[in-house]
């Protein structure tokens, strides 16, 4: 069971590899992409996948990182990534906070709604008041510098740097998901009726989790905004929210590599159904492929893209999708890479 | 009524009483669990037996009245704060972890005893002590065989056991039973009794049942409640004897 | 603040207060009776807008009718959509988890905001209104009210009574709450709860649709309209309770003051006081003022 993850740390090596080598510069910009796509979707993943909170308000914080880098680095002759990354984290987990306190006192549906209107409260207040520059977003127009004066001007620079935060985030979230406050919020999300008679104080668990998953968001963020040097309070929006929830579903629920996974495919979706040679004047309703794949993919692939394997064997077995097998989070350990 | 103060006494219900808006579903009830006794409740549907139960463990708020746990009063303490000082609930219906195995639902229990959340480098399958007080549930309950089976799989008796076992996994003074034997065949309801009394020397036990052979088999004392309120209090034999007890379950006449 | 400014204040805060109660109640009408919650709710009531917008041409040309004729045409049209759209897509979320309902509710207004714009466009547009409600009433020597906005939350009030009739004192409205309480029991006693589900539905979508309808001369016919409404609404819902109607006409009325007289006096945050008063409530009252079934 464990031969999965190893599979795919090896492909995700290769690829990173790779794509410097042969997909030029639009390759590495593309990858760069995705994968901080992938950092903000492996956030989202710890609260959906792991504790079961449906969060539809994880892009306020990926947005308040972003908008705390480009603010704290206005007027700075040469940012410093030692001073931007720990700030837009901690600004991200400051409000991931208070939200946390005050939606995790709501259940179920309610819980999806509050965690969407507090992001809008961030959006509008971003959009809104002279402290994000309105409509038309603000600039980054230097790029902060690493410890040791390293630039992150080329692109290729910035790659390395950003598959080496991507690397710290996955190591991280793996040890989390083992460790007992990992295994304690996969209890919450399985029966919290359960975890609360045994003795544990869930409310804390899921603000923890709230907070440390607005913190990651808060760190994709800020790779956002150096990445392109520019932000705009669409980046808080509910259709950002949307998105990553699109990215882990698709990709699977309960793995963290269904995050990345999740995150490489909505990417490709995207550009396939902006791309104008398939579509030609249609892509600007590119919309519409993506709504009616939505759709498609939750309704026949409710496991996601990670579940294919397990459907094509129980297919070909003739199975029903009620045994458990190899592939389920059924393990002594618990911890679904 | 005049309680001594007895030292025995793990948990104490004083005039617990629940309104529901102009319904009263327990009514005054005053209650009293001693080490090494296995006291049931046992009424007529409706009675208020399950709110009892949900009052002493917390899950639900007193209108009225008083809980204390081991001497402390608990009366404003969260379900997890009262588990963590000693009382242990298992359900009516099944709240087992389906999709971990039989040895990590008693790990887990078991960890909650040894939370300490900041140690996130340390796989939790690592604390010693979570895992040998969850071998000890699983001997215990005669679990072994099927350790390592995903617990949705297993039988529902099985299941039954792993719901008590997930409860003694903390080690608690007290437990509260909710219906242990619900849907039990006679092979199984036995072999859930003699581990009942077997456990009974160490711990205080609540039993809510419907099953009237089996709570005449291992209750010490026996409460038996009517609309929210207690009508009879004693051991098996007095219980079986009193009239207002015999209204109430047959009908016979005052 | 003279009396009259604050009059046609308090005026427009009801106005906004009964049409976002009307498409809160559609919206908290589903997930308490259907246990759906349905991101694509805002959209009705954008479509509703259009409605207006598309039908006006054609009613007035074909059949020489006026507003209200294209009122009821829109009314008509609404219902028979909401009755497709629950046969045809949302019977499938039922028995999904929310999470589930919610992605694929959200994939559903990509495609209606897709759909709109292939048919219609992404103009603003206008719609008439109707000469015999054009004009103002008039309040003191300088201030008038424009008669339409009456208009509008007249036309709500008479809805929502409707409705509170409907669902009061009718065999349709207790069987709604029946089905709301429990469904195996409704179920079992001949009520076909798929018949009831599509008329709930197809009710909820036609109410939120004539607010749209009743709106646009005001209001305007543009893209955002939906989205707009619909955050606003699940505020409404957290505020009021879910599944409670009382709790929704309360809550639409908060946020409508709220909002109102919060343009008036902090132009600076008005966007966030709703969201403020929102957390505010949390605080106090986690699952809302009111409870499921009021």
């Amino acid at each position: 069971m464990k031969k999965y993850p190893v599979i795919f740390l090896g492909c995700l090596l290769l690829s990173f590899a790779a794509i410097p080598l042969f997909g030029g510069d639009y390759g590495i910009d593309w990858m760069t992409k995705t994968i901080i796509f992938g950092i903000f979707a492996l956030s989202l993943e710890l609260l959906v996948g792991r504790t079961g909170l449906v969060c539809f308000g994880q892009a306020a914080f990926f947005g308040i990182g972003a908008y705390a880098t480009v603010i704290f680095s206005t007027d700075v002759a040469q940012p410093l990534v030692a001073f931007l990354l720990p700030i837009s984290v901690l600004l991200a987990a400051l409000y991931a906070l208070f939200v946390g306190a005050l939606s995790l006192r709501t259940k179920g549906v309610y819980f999806i709604m509050v965690t969407l209107a507090f992001a809008q409260m961030a959006y509008y207040v971003i959009h809104d008041t002279p402290i994000g520059g309105g409509t038309d977003g603000i600039y980054l127009y230097v790029k902060p510098n690493l410890p040791g004066n390293i630039s992150l001007n080329s692109s290729l620079n910035f790659y390395l740097f950003t598959v080496f935060i991507l690397f710290s985030v996955l190591g991280l979230l793996g040890l989390i998901t083992r460790s007992r406050f990992g295994r304690a919020l996969l209890g919450i999300k399985l029966n919290e009726q359960r975890m609360k008679a045994t003795g544990y104080n869930t409310y804390f668990y899921k603000l923890a989790a709230f907070v440390i998953s607005g913190a990651i968001a808060g760190l994709a963020g800020f790779l956002f905004a150096v990445k392109d040097g520019y932000v705009n309070p669409e980046l808080l929006s509910w259709h950002q929210s949307g998105a990553v929830l699109i990215m882990i579903i698709l990709g699977g629920l309960g793995h963290l590599r269904g995050a990345l996974i999740g995150a490489f495919a909505y990417n490709l979706l995207e550009e396939f159904f902006r791309s104008e040679a398939i579509f030609g004047v249609f892509t600007k309703h590119w919309h519409l492929g993506l709504g009616i794949a939505i759709i498609l993919c939750v309704a026949l692939l409710p496991k996601g893209l990670i579940g294919l394997p397990s459907l094509w064997q129980n297919k070909l077995v003739g199975k029903t999708a009620e045994t458990p097998d190899d592939n389920d989070q059924v393990s002594s350990s618990g911890s679904g890479h | 009524m005049m309680t001594t103060h007895n030292q025995d006494i793990v948990l104490r219900g004083t005039n617990l009483t629940r309104r529901w808006g102009g319904l009263v579903a327990v009514n005054g009830v005053n209650i009293e669990l001693l080490k090494g006794q296995i006291h049931a409740v046992i009424g007529t549907n409706g009675a208020g037996k399950s709110t009892l139960i949900n009052l002493l463990s917390g899950e639900i708020e007193l209108s009225d009245g008083r809980v204390e746990l081991l001497g402390k009063d608990v009366t404003n303490s969260a379900q997890h704060e009262r588990a963590r000082l000693g009382l242990g609930k298992s359900y009516q219906r099944n709240t087992i972890f389906n999709e971990l195995t039989v040895f990590e639902n008693c790990r887990l229990s078991a960890q909650a005893n040894y939370q300490q959340p900041w140690k996130f480098w340390q796989d939790g399958t690592s604390c010693k002590l979570s895992t040998e007080q969850a071998m000890f549930v699983i001997q215990k309950t005669g679990l072994e065989h099927i350790m390592h089976r995903p617990s949705g799989v297993i039988s529902h008796g099985q299941k039954r056991q792993l719901e008590v076992a997930m409860c003694l996994a903390t080690n608690p003074q007290v437990l509260l039973l909710d219906e242990p034997l619900a849907g039990m065949g006679a092979d199984e309801t036995d072999r859930m009794l003699s581990f009942l009394m077997e456990i009974r020397k160490d711990h205080a036990i609540l039993l809510v049942e419907h099953d009237m052979d089996a709570i005449f088999k291992v209750a010490d004392v026996i409460t038996v409640m009517v609309n929210g309120s207690v009508i009879a209090h004693g051991t098996a034999a007095e219980v079986k004897e009193n009239k207002d007890v015999k209204v109430a379950y047959l009908g016979e006449e005052a | 603040m003279d009396f009259f400014t604050f009059l046609i204040q308090t005026l427009n805060s009801v106005q906004y207060g009964l049409l976002l109660f009307l498409v809160a109640a559609g919206l908290t009408l589903i997930f308490g009776i259907m246990g759906v919650i349905n991101l694509a709710h805002g959209s009705f009531y954008m479509i509703g807008a259009y409605l207006a917008y598309g039908l006006a041409p054609i009613v007035t040309g074909m059949f020489g009718g006026g507003f209200i004729t294209t009122m009821l045409f829109g009314l008509v049209v609404s219902i028979l959509l909401g009755y497709f759209l629950e046969w045809a897509f949302y019977s499938y979320l039922y028995q999904r988890d929310h999470l589930q309902q919610v992605l694929m509710t959200y994939g559903l207004i990509l495609v209606f905001e897709e759909v709109r714009s292939i048919l219609v466009g992404d103009d603003v547009h206008g719609v008439q209104m109707p000469d015999w409600l054009s004009g103002s009433i008039q309040l003191n020597d300088v201030m008038t009210y424009p008669t339409y906005r009456v208009f509008i939350s007249g036309m709500c009030l008479l809805l929502a009574v409707g409705m509170y009739i409907v669902l009061t004192r009718t065999k349709l409205g207790m069987m709604i709450r029946a089905g709301s309480v429990n469904r195996e029991m409704t179920q079992s006693l001949g009520i076909n709860i798929q018949f009831l589900y599509r008329v709930v539905f197809a009710s909820g979508v036609a109410i939120a649709a004539f607010a749209g309808m009743v709106a646009a001369p005001v209001s305007s016919v543009y893209p955002g309209m939906g989205q707009g409404i619909l955050i606003i609404c699940f505020v409404v819902v957290v505020i009021g309770g879910i599944g409670s109607i009382k709790g929704a006409f309360v809550a639409a009325l908060l946020i409508g003051f709220v909002d109102t007289f919060g343009k008036v006096f902090l132009p600076q945050i008005a966007g966030v006081l709703v969201y403020i008063l929102m957390a505010v409530i949390l605080l106090w009252k986690p699952s809302g003022l009111f409870k499921a079934g009021s």
